[in-house]
């Protein structure tokens, strides 16, 4: 600490953030498919062809209302690309090692991301074929497939 | 006629507003934004690939996602496209029109498409406003939005009965006009036999600010399109032309210590510099009607003083002698103004979409029974920042000099 630093206070601080997020009708559509039918689903962009998902109410390149353009995907894809997570946390949901990968799942054009669990974060691959493996309880959230496991 | 100088004129050729509430589960933000946005180029009667450039505002906090600019893409069409974003409190909604004005006047963009947008249901803007204070000599005194000083200072100056009888007054006027609104969030159905009532019954919340004197917390978005006057010629019939507009912010207002009292308002500032650099000597005279940001009906009563750069008691006068109702000689805030709606990053946007409106004749049953040909937008935000339009439905102060 030199003589020039010593007199410096940091006041020390905290916020508070409540929030809330609407989901949207289009968004819950898609969380209750997960919920009640175990079915995944997209929107496609008849004009370029796109499968979104998440869902979406529009197309951003073709600025088309794609909300009503429901397709069912695949409940199995491959692994796009992936992080194995070597650190724990109290905000992680697995106990470190585990394996973050996105996933494009059959009919997509989008991947998502998700746990891949069941596999030794080592010998994962881009391009392994995994399947979705929904939470027996009401999430209502991503999380309403609770990981992906590979395809045995 | 007296005219300050710009590079080139600018003109709103696109209006989109969605209807607002107190909530909109229905949507999430790019969703809510792309309503707006689709009537908005609906209206110009132009594509989103003829759009140059946008302009996005954002209040912190309010809408907890982080560069909500980039996240709304897929709702406002910004893929490819020039992307500003802009967030000045409060303000927000106006400074993105003046930012629009300001790059498509230079040359930088001949279309130039703004976006405000809230959704206070999702975030949280008291906590928003008192946490974005100074952490060390200010943040445990603020209190957001909410405070009873002006009430007080009225008063003083023209006694109990009288000010909150004025005060009360417009708020029933302004209730009034967003019943005819079919945009507005709130209104309540009143009736002036009802301000003895509301001056004692309306729950107080700082002082002599009642609950019924402070506007709502909704949700909602609006896109205005501003065109080069080429381009705006084009595109709209019925182009409204931004003759000028002035910014004009206190950022000392924060610091509590050593207030001058008479020292001028920056609503005052503002007016005075704009009316005087286009030569407007009698803006009562001059105004066909005026949207002003008016975040509580006694802020809405004294403001008139300093925009019209009124004295004595003319502002109250106005009030008590319904010259600013929507059938007065000054018509305020026919839309219901803040008061009854208030998406705060829209909320001044909407002022100059709805002066605007006016201009066009296309406000629907809250036009005002006459032509307007010069109309007047304020918008205001933290730390006293006031942004002030002028628009006008012809080009005409163009000729002499
Ligand atoms: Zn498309």
């Amino acid at each position: 600490m030199t003589e020039e630093n010593k007199h410096c206070y940091i006041k020390e601080g905290k916020l508070a953030l409540p929030y809330q997020y609407f989901a949207g009708r289009i968004g819950s559509k898609f969380l209750v498919s997960l919920r009640d039918k175990k079915k995944i689903l997209g929107v496609k962009c008849e004009k370029c062809g796109k499968v979104f998902i998440p869902p979406r109410k529009t197309c951003e390149r073709c600025f088309e209302d794609i909300s009503e353009k429901w397709v069912e995907l695949s409940n199995e894809g491959e692994v796009t690309n992936f992080t194995v997570v070597r650190t724990d946390d109290k905000h992680h949901p697995r106990k470190a090692p585990y394996v973050l990968a996105m996933i494009k799942l059959g009919g997509a054009d989008t991947p998502i991301a998700h746990i891949l669990d069941g596999v030794d974060p080592d010998s994962v691959k881009i391009g392994m074929k995994v399947k979705a493996v929904f939470a027996d309880k009401a999430v209502n959230t991503m999380l309403q497939i609770d990981r992906f496991e590979p395809v045995k | 006629m007296k005219k300050h100088k710009k590079n080139r004129n600018v003109a709103i050729v696109g209006i989109g507003q969605t209807h607002h509430s107190s909530h909109r589960e229905d949507v999430n933000q790019p969703e809510m934004i792309h309503e707006a946005v689709e009537l908005a180029l609906k209206d110009a009667g132009i594509g989103i690939e003829d759009v140059d450039a946008l302009v996005h505002g954002n209040m912190e906090l309010f809408e907890m996602v982080h560069q909500p600019d980039l996240w709304h893409v897929i709702g406002t069409g910004g893929y490819g496209k020039a992307c500003y974003r802009v967030t000045t409190g409060g303000t927000t909604g106006a400074t993105i029109v003046g930012v629009g004005d300001n790059i498509v006047a230079s040359g930088l963009h001949d279309i130039v498409m703004i976006i405000g947008f809230e959704k206070q249901q999702e975030g949280h803007t008291t906590g928003g406003i008192t946490n974005m204070a100074d952490p060390l000599w200010a943040r445990n005194l603020q209190t957001g939005a909410l405070t009873g000083a002006t009430a007080e200072k009225t008063i003083n100056e023209f006694g109990a009965d009288r000010a909150k009888r004025a005060a009360m007054r417009l708020r029933v006027t302004l209730d009034k006009h967003a019943s005819l609104n079919p945009h507005a969030h709130r209104n309540f159905g009143l009736d002036y036999d009802q301000i003895d009532d509301l001056m004692v019954n309306s729950p107080q919340l700082v002082g002599e600010l009642r609950l019924i004197h402070m506007c709502s917390q909704s949700d909602g978005a609006v896109a205005i399109i501003l065109a080069c006057e080429e381009k705006a010629k084009k595109i709209s019939k019925k182009p409204v032309w931004i003759r000028d507009h002035v910014t004009v912010h206190r950022e000392e207002t924060f610091n509590m210590f050593g207030i001058n009292e008479n020292q001028e308002v920056t609503h005052h500032n503002a007016a005075r510099k704009l009316f005087g650099r286009n030569g407007i000597t009698n803006p009562r005279e001059y105004f066909d009607v005026f949207e002003m940001y008016d975040p509580s009906s006694w802020w809405g009563l004294d403001w008139l003083r300093e925009f019209l750069q009124l004295e004595g008691d003319e502002h109250l006068k106005m009030v008590e002698n319904d010259e600013v109702s929507i059938n007065g000689s000054f018509p305020l805030n026919p839309s219901g103004g803040v008061i009854s709606t208030n998406p705060i990053g829209a909320t001044a946007a909407l002022r100059v979409a709805e002066a605007a409106l006016q201009v066009r004749g296309d406000a629907g049953a809250h036009q005002i029974p006459r032509e307007v040909k010069h109309a007047l937008a304020s918008g205001f935000g933290g730390t006293f920042w006031t942004v002030l339009f002028m628009l006008e439905k012809d080009l005409d102060w163009q000729e002499a000099e």
